[in-house]
């Protein structure tokens, strides 16, 4: 059953390699773009810790900049 | 109305929503796949190969459908002087590249038990290979003009050479004797394929363009980020 599953009258290699290469496409991609969302979040918390008080309250009152900071695991 | 689209508003959003969508995409894709591999018959003809169908078909749809997609959102942005919808542009622009090297490579594994070879120079496929290069000319621009207004022009020109491809490859196997089989599926007349194929094919399209939405939506976030980035050097 599992043979016949995996072998598919022949064509087995062909669908394997095809769905394969598709699901690898896709992990792939899910990681790079992780990645470089990890990336650009992390240079913005570090910018963030250099400001001035004045300044990190500054940027802290723009609502786009708080969700940035707050949501560190948002992915 | 355009207001609903600043990215601030829409950042709220897109932040919190990928843990959603990634959940959805995998219960949607092990469905799909469980359908596609396991429970879908097998072809009278093709017999199994006939599978890579439920890889091959959403792939080519979804990038046919993100490509459309960049094109009317470029030109609606340049119109009306949106950037945002350039930054949506530009965040769907990876997984319509992927999507579409997908279809090229699972048709041309699909060709071979089939057709007997792994690539002809039929319309249908080549017109599909064209299509890559117009997405990875659009990365490119970004790539290139990123920190320059005239990104917005040169992307949008790209899109709209690149958009006169999308009908040929879509009535390619009608207009012309392609090796490539004609659609199987019509919506505005009856299918000809069976419902037992129809219905697996269906998930792993909604799976697919769950898979696109998730990509798109931490690219978004990326970019956001990065704008945020430019914002605090300034401060």
């Amino acid at each position: 059953m599992i043979n016949e599953a995996l072998l598919m009258n022949g064509y087995g290699l062909y669908v394997w390699s095809a769905f394969g290469f598709t699901l690898v496409s896709f992990a792939s991609l899910y990681i790079i773009t992780k990645i470089q969302y990890t990336k650009e979040k992390n240079k913005f918390i570090s910018k963030f810790g250099t400001l001035n008080s004045e300044r990190a309250a500054f940027a802290k009152s723009q609502s786009i900049n708080k969700e940035i900071l707050s949501n560190t695991s948002s992915i | 109305m355009f207001k609903y689209f600043e990215p601030n508003k829409i950042f709220l959003i897109t932040s919190k929503a990928p843990k959603y969508v990634l959940l959805l995409f995998m219960i949607i894709l092990s469905i799909g796949l469980t359908e596609a591999l396991v429970l879908s018959p097998e072809d009278y003809k093709q017999s199994h190969s006939v599978r890579i169908m439920y890889v091959h078909v959403p792939a080519a749809w979804i990038s046919l459908g993100i490509f459309s997609s960049i094109t009317i959102l470029s030109v609606i942005g340049y119109i009306f002087k949106i950037r945002n919808f350039f930054l949506i542009s530009k965040s769907l622009a990876p997984s319509g590249l992927v999507f579409n090297v997908i279809a090229l490579v699972t048709g041309s594994i699909w060709g071979k038990p089939t057709w007997g070879k792994w690539w002809a120079w039929d319309a249908r496929i080549t017109s599909m290979l064209i299509l890559v290069f117009f997405y990875i000319m659009y990365l490119v621009a970004w790539r290139i003009y990123e920190n320059n207004d005239k990104v917005f022009k040169i992307t949008l020109i790209i899109t709209i050479l690149g958009i006169v491809n999308v009908p040929i490859i879509k009535y390619s196997v009608d207009w012309w004797n392609t090796l490539h089989q004609p659609a199987s599926i019509n919506i505005l007349s009856k299918s000809s394929i069976h419902v037992s194929m129809l219905f697996p094919l269906l998930i792993m399209t909604a799976a697919f363009a769950l898979f696109s939405l998730l990509i798109f939506l931490m690219k978004y976030n990326t970019e956001l980020i990065k704008i945020k980035n430019k914002g605090l050097d300034r401060l």
